[in-house]
This record gives C-alpha cells, sequence and structure tokens, in this order.
C-alpha cells in the first residue's frame, strides 16, 4: 500500500510538471491541444493527490505502524476521530495536505474558466502545476509520508495530547485552505502580468477563490484562538506567537485584497497595488505553512524542527523576485485608468483601510522575525513580547473599525457633506449614547482603548442595521412588499454588499469582546487544599474536592490518568460546579522512570473547567500537586518493576484513591473574563457574512444567461430592476 | 515490485487522461466543450483571443450595470444628492455604452 | 490659490503618505529595539548581564532544583550542554510539559544574582516523543 503511495506522489510530480510544461509551449506555440491537455493533467493530480491522502487515511485507521508517519503519531487506543485527523499533525501529512487542496482548488478553477481568459489561463496552469510540483518534490525528497519502517513496532507512540481537541484538528485544514485558496488569485494575477491582460478580467474569475480563502484562513485563525483558550492551561486566547502571526498577515492583506480589487473592478485603479497585495498574501501563505514546519522561531506550536528550511527559502526567494520582476516589467501597462475623485468617497476610505491594514501587517511582520532580523544586524537574537505588539496594533485596530463602519456610509465617487451628516447622524448618536452609559454604568473608562471601542462597536453595528433599514425602506417605497420580504429581497440582490456589512459588523462585535476581555479580566492564581475558598472577581470559588480517575478521561481523549477538582463557584444566589482537571498522557521518561512513573512523566494536559456566559466566562483550571504521591510511586516502581498491564492499573487505581484521599494543595488558576463569548458570535457573524457575500446570486446567473442569449441588450434594461 | 508495477499502472492512467487532447487532430468532441468554441488549433488562435476580448467586455459591462444599481441604491437610500447622482448616472451610462459599442464592433464576422 | 493644481495635490497627498510610512517604520525600529528582550543562557547570563535589560533565558531544568511555594516556582536552569546554573523565581502558571529536564524559555531580569522571571513568561520546549522522527519502540 505504501508502494501505491509513492507511486502516487511520483506520478503527481510528473504530472504537476508536465502540466507547467504544456501549459507554457501551448500558450507559446499558439495550440490549444496542450493547454487541455495540462489541464487534465492538474486533473489527473487532484486524482492522485485524493488516492494519496486516502490511502494514508485508510492506514491511519488499520493503525499500519509499518508506516514511520502513523507509529509516530498514532496508535491503536487513539480514537478514530483522531485516528484521522492525526495526520496533519505530521510535517509529511500536512505537505500533502498542501498538495491535495491545492489540486482540488486548481482544478475546480481551471474547470471553472474553461473556455475562457485563454490567455491566461496557460500561464496560471503553468504557476499552479509549479507550485504543485515544489510541494510533490518536498514530499518525495525531504519529509515522505510513506516511509516505511523496517521492524514496524507493535503500537505507535499516539498523537501529541495538545492537539486532541476538536478546534485542534478542525483548525489546520481551515488554515490550509485559507493559504491553498490565495494561490489562485496569485496564479491568475501572474497570468494577467505575463499576458498585459491587467484589466479587471483575472480578479472577477478569482475573487470568489480569493474571499473563500479568507473565510477559511479566519475561521482557522478563529478556532486556533478557541482551542488555546479551551485546552492550553494558560487562560488566553492569543498571545502573538510566531505561528499565530503567520497565520494572521496573509489574512490581513487578504483582506486589504478583497477591498481594493473594488477599486479595480469598478474603477481600474491600483492595478500595482493589487498585483503587489496578492503576491505579497501569496508570499505571506507560504510563510505561514513554512513557520509551523521550520522551527525557526521559537513558538509553543512549532511541532518539531524540520529539514524544510532551505527548500521553502529559496522558493518563497524565487516567487518574490519573479513576482518582483514581472511587475516592474509590466509598469507601462499596469497604469491607473482613473484618479480619486474625491477625499470624501469610498474610494479614498477603501485607500485608507489598505493603507492601516499593510501597516498593521508590516507591523507583525516585523514583530515576529524580529529575533532574526536583530540577530542580523546586532549579532544578538532578541525578541519583542505581546506589550509591544499591543502598542500598534490597537490604535490600528481602532482605526480599522471606524473605517468600516465610515465606509458603507459614504458613496462611490463623491459624496455629499449634507447626505453624510444625515446618515451619520443615528449612528454617531448611538456611540454617543453607548459612551455615556458605559460611563455611568460601568468601570470602563479604567480602559481607555476598550472604551474607544466599545463606541465604535456601536456606531459600526448600528451603521450596519441602519443600511439595511434604509435598503429595505426604499425597496418598500418601490414595491410595495412587506418588510421582512423587502429586506430579504434586498440581500439576496446585493449579496455581496450586504455580506460585506455583516461581516464589518461581526469585526466589530469580535473586536469588541478582545477590547474588553483583554481589559478587564479578572485572574487570579491560588494554591488551595480542599475546603479552602479563593475569590475572583464577584466570585467565590471553593474547593470542595479532589478527583481521580483512571482510563475514564470525559473528554474522550484517551488518557490514562486524570486527576481534577470540584469546584462550587457561588455569586450572590447564584451556584454552579466547575471540574477542571489534568490529563497525564505518560509514556515519556524514558529508562530512570519506573513502569508507574512512566504514567506521569511526559505529556499533561489541562481539561479547563469553564462556564460559558454571554456576560463573561468563569475560566478555570488546576495543576495538582504530585509530590504527595511521589514516595508511593518510587515505591510501587521498586516492588512492581514487572508488573504487567493488569497489576499496572490496579496500582494506578491505588494512586488514584491515595490522590482523592489525601490530596497536597492543588494549584489554581481562577478567571473571570468578561465578553469572550462575543469574540466567538462576532466570528460567526463574520462568517454568515462572507457566506452571504460568496453565494450565487440569482441575478447573477440570470443575467450570465441572458447574456448569452440576447446579442445587445438595452442599456436601460439593466437597471429596471434596481433594488 | 509492487511499487514499479503501482508506477506502471498509475502513469499509463494518467498518460491516457492527458494526451486525450493531444490525441484529436481536429474539433473538440461533445464532452470537452461546455462553453463556446472550446478546443482550438494553432490557426483559431486570433479567434480565440477575441472571443477573449469580448468576455471582458461582457463582464465590464456588467460591473457597470451593477454600478449603475449601486449607485440608484444609494441614491434612493438618501446617501447620494440629486445633483450627485445624476452626475454619476451620467458618467457611468457613458462608459457602458463605449463598452458595449466596443462590444459590438468586437462581434466576429 | 484654493483650487491646488491636480499633480501637485496628487504629491502633496504621496509625501504625507510616504512620511506616514517613514514614521511607523521608525518607529517599530526604535521601539522594538529597546523592548526587546535579549536571548541568553545561563553562562552567557552570568558572564554579563545588565540589570535594566530583559532577557530571554533558555536552558534546561536542573534536576533537583525545581521548589515550588507558595504561589512561587522557585528552580534552576543551566547550559544545554554544560554546567553554568541560574537560579529562577518564577510566578504564574506552569506550562504543561515542565519537569526537571526539560528545555525552558523564561523571560525576566537578573536581579541580584537571581533571575526574576515575568509573570507568566515561561515556555516549555517539548522534547517529548510526539516531536521525535523516529517513533519510540
Amino acid at each position: 500500500m505504501s508502494a501505491v503511495g509513492s507511486a502516487c506522489l511520483v506520478v503527481g510530480l510528473a504530472c504537476a510538471l508536465y502540466a507547467a510544461a504544456a501549459a507554457l509551449y501551448g500558450a507559446h506555440a499558439g495550440d490549444e491541444r496542450y493547454v487541455l491537455s495540462a489541464r487534465r493533467a492538474i486533473y489527473a493530480l487532484a486524482g492522485l493527490a485524493v488516492l494519496a491522502m486516502g490511502l494514508l487515511e485508510l492506514a491511519y485507521l488499520r493503525s499500519d505502524f509499518s508506516l514511520a508517519l502513523v507509529a509516530e503519531s498514532s496508535s491503536t487506543t487513539t480514537p478514530v476521530f483522531y485516528k484521522l485527523t492525526a495526520v496533519w499533525s505530521t510535517q509529511a501529512g500536512s505537505l500533502l495536505l498542501w498538495v491535495l487542496l491545492l489540486s482540488l482548488f486548481a482544478s475546480a478553477v481551471l474547470h471553472a474558466t474553461r473556455g475562457r481568459h485563454r490567455e491566461i489561463v496557460p500561464y496560471a496552469t503553468a504557476v499552479l502545476g509549479g507550485i504543485g510540483a515544489f510541494f510533490l518534490a518536498l514530499l518525495i525528497f525531504y519529509a515522505h509520508p510513506f516511509e516505511t519502517l523496517a521492524s514496524p513496532p507493535a503500537e505507535g507512540s499516539g498523537l501529541n495530547p495538545l492537539l486532541r481537541h476538536p478546534a485542534m484538528m478542525i483548525h489546520p485544514p481551515m488554515l490550509y485552505t485559507g493559504y491553498v485558496g490565495f494561490s489562485i488569485p496569485f496564479a491568475f494575477a501572474v497570468g494577467a502580468l505575463v499576458t498585459r491582460n491587467t484589466g479587471a478580467d483575472w480578479i472577477r474569475s478569482t475573487r470568489r477563490f480569493a474571499l473563500i480563502a479568507w473565510t477559511f484562513l479566519g475561521a482557522g485563525i478563529l478556532l486556533g484562538a478557541l482551542w488555546s483558550f479551551a485546552e492550553l492551561g494558560w487562560g488566553g486566547y492569543w498571545a502573538w506567537d510566531p505561528v499565530e502571526n503567520a497565520s494572521l498577515m496573509p489574512w490581513l492583506t487578504g483582506t486589504a485584497f478583497l477591498h481594493s480589487i473594488m477599486l479595480q473592478e469598478r474603477r481600474g485603479m491600483l492595478r500595482v497595488w493589487n498585483v503587489s497585495l496578492i503576491v505579497a498574501t501569496f508570499v505571506l501563505a507560504l510563510l505561514g505553512t513554512f513557520l509551523v514546519r521550520s522551527g525557526i522561531l521559537e513558538s509553543i506550536h512549532a511541532f518539531g524542527a524540520s529539514t524544510l528550511g532551505t527548500p521553502f527559502v529559496v522558493f518563497i526567494a524565487v516567487v518574490i523576485g519573479g513576482s518582483v520582476a514581472l511587475i516592474l516589467s509590466r509598469l507601462p501597462d499596469l497604469r491607473s485608468q482613473a484618479r480619486l475623485d474625491s477625499l470624501v468617497s469610498r474610494e479614498a476610505v477603501f485607500l485608507l483601510n489598505n493603507l492601516a491594514l499593510v501597516g498593521l501587517c508590516f507591523v507583525i511582520l516585523w514583530g515576529t522575525f524580529f529575533p532574526l532580523i536583530s540577530e542580523a544586524l546586532t549579532g544578538v537574537e532578541r525578541s519583542v513580547g505581546p506589550p509591544w505588539f499591543d502598542r500598534y496594533t490597537t490604535p490600528l485596530a481602532l482605526v480599522l473599525v471606524l473605517l468600516s463602519g465610515v465606509g458603507p456610509l459614504l458613496t462611490w465617487r463623491r459624496a455629499t457633506l449634507a447626505s453624510i451628516r444625515r446618515v451619520l447622524l443615528v449612528p454617531v448618536a448611538m456611540a454617543v449614547l453607548a459612551l455615556a452609559a458605559l460611563l455611568a454604568l460601568t468601570r470602563a473608562a479604567e480602559s481607555v482603548p476598550s472604551l474607544i471601542m466599545f463606541c465604535l462597536a456601536a456606531f459600526v453595528v448600528t451603521v450596519t442595521v441602519q443600511e439595511l433599514w434604509r435598503g429595505a425602506a426604499a425597496r418598500r417605497a418601490a414595491s410595495g412588499e412587506a418588510w421582512p420580504r423587502a429586506l430579504a429581497g434586498l440581500v439576496a440582490r446585493n449579496r455581496r454588499r450586504y455580506g460585506g456589512y455583516l461581516v464589518h459588523a461581526g469585526i466589530a462585535v469580535l473586536l469588541l469582546g478582545v477590547a474588553a476581555s483583554s481589559a478587564f479580566t479578572e485572574r487570579r492564581d491560588v494554591r488551595l487544599s480542599p475546603g479552602q475558598t479563593a475569590r475572583v472577581g464577584d466570585y467565590t470559588v471553593a474547593y470542595r474536592q479532589p478527583t481521580a480517575t483512571v482510563l475514564d478521561d470525559t473528554t474522550g481523549t484517551g488518557a490514562p490518568i486524570t486527576l481534577g477538582a470540584v469546584l462550587e463557584v457561588r455569586r450572590g444566589d447564584e451556584r454552579f460546579t466547575l471540574t477542571p482537571s489534568r490529563n497525564y498522557y505518560g509514556g515519556a521518561g524514558g529508562a530512570e522512570a519506573g513502569v508507574i512513573g512512566r504514567f506521569f512523566e511526559g505529556e499533561a494536559t489541562s481539561e479547563v473547567g469553564m462556564r460559558w456566559g454571554l456576560g463573561q466566562d468563569v475560566w478555570t483550571a488546576v495543576r495538582p500537586d504530585l509530590r504527595a504521591l511521589e514516595d508511593p510511586i518510587r515505591e510501587a516502581d521498586r516492588r512492581f518493576e514487572r508488573a504487567d498491564g493488569r497489576v499496572q492499573a490496579l496500582i494506578l487505581a491505588a494512586l488514584a484513591e491515595r490522590y482523592r484521599r489525601d490530596p497536597a494543595p492543588a494549584a489554581f488558576r481562577l478567571q473571570v473574563a468578561p465578553l469572550v463569548a462575543w469574540i466567538w458570535i462576532g466570528g460567526g457573524i463574520v462568517m454568515l457574512g462572507a457566506l452571504t457575500a460568496l453565494w450565487p446570486s440569482a441575478g447573477a446567473r440570470a443575467r450570465r444567461v441572458r447574456s448569452l442569449a440576447t446579442a445587445r441588450p438595452q442599456t436601460h434594461a439593466a437597471t429596471e430592476s434596481t433594488i | 515490485m509492487e511499487y514499479a508495477l503501482a508506477l506502471v499502472v498509475l502513469l499509463a492512467i494518467a498518460a491516457l487522461v492527458v494526451s486525450g487532447p493531444l490525441r484529436r487532430r481536429e474539433a473538440p468532441g461533445p464532452g470537452e466543450a461546455p462553453g463556446a468554441g472550446e478546443a482550438a488549433g494553432p490557426r483559431e488562435a486570433g479567434l480565440a483571443a477575441g472571443a477573449d476580448r469580448r468576455a471582458e467586455l461582457e463582464a465590464a459591462k456588467q460591473a457597470k450595470y451593477r454600478e449603475i444599481r449601486d449607485a440608484e441604491l444609494d441614491f434612493r437610500m438618501g446617501k447620494l444628492s440629486e445633483a450627485d447622482f445624476q452626475a454619476t448616472d451620467r458618467e457611468l451610462r457613458a462608459q457602458t455604452i463605449a463598452i458595449v459599442r466596443e462590444l459590438d464592433g468586437s462581434r466576429p464576422r | 490659490m484654493l483650487r491646488m493644481d491636480a499633480s501637485l495635490k496628487r504629491r502633496v497627498r504621496l509625501i504625507v503618505a510616504l512620511s506616514a510610512a517613514v514614521a511607523l517604520a521608525g518607529a517599530l525600529v526604535y521601539t522594538s529595539f529597546s523592548a526587546a528582550s535579549t536571548a541568553s543562557t545561563p553562562s552567557q547570563l552570568l558572564g554579563a548581564a545588565e540589570p535594566e535589560r530583559s532577557y530571554e533565558l533558555t536552558g534546561k531544568v536542573v534536576d533537583g532544583s525545581v521548589e515550588e511555594r507558595g504561589n512561587t516556582l522557585r528552580f534552576a536552569v543551566r547550559d544545554r550542554d554544560g554546567t553554568a546554573a541560574v537560579p529562577v523565581v518564577y510566578q504564574g502558571v506552569v506550562p504543561d510539559p515542565f519537569r526537571e529536564g526539560r528545555e525552558v524559555i523564561v523571560q525576566g531580569r537578573m536581579e541580584r544574582g537571581t533571575f526574576v522571571a515575568e509573570r507568566d513568561e515561561l515556555v516549555t520546549k517539548c522534547p517529548s516523543k510526539f516531536t521525535k522522527r523516529s517513533p519510540a519502540a
């Protein structure tokens, strides 16, 4: 089976290289048959990638430890869900996922553009084939997923326990879908540059792909944050860690790209900027893939050092060098067709938003790579921490939220001050109202940035509601429909517009949660014995009793031992129980740790005890003190050196019993974090908005048919059904 | 052994799939050409470029229509003054007509 | 003179945008160098540590040095391949894989021969079976 898998990779590489060569030859010789053949080679690549991934998954399901990859990241006791998703916790598996997604995306876009853009498509095919070939070469020569072991072990190592969380298993494919998705607009941009078709053509065909990539990348980032909050026992969701930053950067430039392409579509402006943005986004996506796997930057997420450094750096250098040379050589073709009419227009707001987004991305890039920059310049490796990032990202985020509210109020080309005043009235009033309420009723004034963010969020959400309301009212006035129908019809006919507004509102809500929780989280670290209590925020937390279970991990991660605590949380009449715990996975420790001690060495993860709430989350984590158990463990190690599994289980049960009876004080981290739930709710609104914008509109489909059917539609026909 | 066999079989399948269009000498079969004029020999390259240009103009025209609708929506929502709307609308319509003219001119005879 | 020449206006805008970018870049460079903490090993730190500087100490937790009292964790960090060791005082959450012999990164300052770590700035590098290339048999 591994032989078939290996063959898939080799034939896949041949297909990718052939696709690139045939597409280039076809374009050069003007022979479309070769371009068609190249497209089929991409389809074949997709088929092979699906087959290879399928074989690998099968090996995981069957726990085939003759494959090194399976042996190192799975085991017979790993739950099926984690067996299936363990693939992308490995380097080779995640690279194969890249190839799979790339070939699927490429096939989709080539299928969608068949018979169109005959000049651009061959070069785009060649670029996609080249990217695919690079990743396949990595798989074949550097990180072979089908590498076999001469003597397969009886049991695999299992999946890294830190990753045994549903969010963490969905998170990598989402990120990768985002990363890979941006290669489609990139490839078409290169094609457009090469053939000097620098209009909005390549944008219209790939805009949807960019939006899909953006949506998945955003969802992936959010899931990563959720995982951090719920699984890592430190209590936060974002730490400006290099790997987190690496995923955020392409998302930011991608956001800028999705906005600025509208200016090119509508006005033929910003052509150089747009191709540069998509090049930057693609390069950052490559960097994101590479950073997680490279170990060149210290990161809690860097799962293993790798040998991929050199090829990746060379590939990124080639992409940057080639793209810059191409853009420079095409500058005369990229001249803007229009000028900015007025500084008070939506175009101007888009420009500002682009500058802020790119500035934000640059700040993060600088901070992330500062250790390398500093080492290169001064010879000393130094790094910057979260406060440094916050200093720049906070004001930029505030500016962006403000712009996301102002943008929808302004009209394209020009806006009149009188009408601006009219549409600004209600949102500004709401922001002021929010300010007054916050100052009067809460202690929000203690943190100025979050106070500003609250007001801006009120502003943006009001703008969104007002836009929907005014639009529906206008539609009602024209058609006499009922409110719900008018609203649905309005959104349906202007999906991109209202989808975008919804995204704005979602981001504002999300950042509201971020602002509140980063400024007003109450956090306490305490050591408690059973019966003792501690206060955090308005809550009193009492440590009722310790828990200890063997092979009964409630979260289904397959931990052999779980130690925890039952906490009773009270606030006034409100009373509930939380049960944070800690899973010990054991297995490490080597020879010096005995048969029993081994269960406590090695990986341990926090299972957070949390009560979600719209107002605030009560978050608790426990770190049991094992010192009381140290002596019995040592004794058991000595006396039962040759104990078999059954005896070991009995000893563990006895140890658990002992911990329950006589626990040492355990260390707790207690947190009351306000409005964190709104981060996830805001994220949900963003996804809903993105989906609205992505949904193919009935009108567009009908128009496409009509435009094929009629030779010359009247200009007026199009405006009949305006809203 | 198993590896060599798998390699040969997969290569053969891939070659079969990929070489399909090359084995065809003339216009494509019905399954291959859903759009207007799919595969074409070298002689038809010029025609293909023309079709590309038309598709681009067509897309540009649709984009202009959308802009006109957007402007009208903004006007009805009270975000655009009467005078501004008239000016924008006039501009957009003039641009649309230019595109339509070019589209007419590029139609194959 | 109220209506500026269009090209002049564009140039002014460009200059404003460029100077904003340069100002941002300058601020980034300046603040990052002044706020950054220096990566360092125990022996480097013992050699020459400036009291005001923030350091990122990398090394291994010395066997038998871990001591937990109240909310304070005390341990010593030694060179990866050596014996030079620095005592560390730490408060905050202890990362999951923290153990004696493990490689850690702690951020903090030197105060009278002791490395005083910042709250929550302890990261454990995890040389566990899950990152090894060949699986444990």
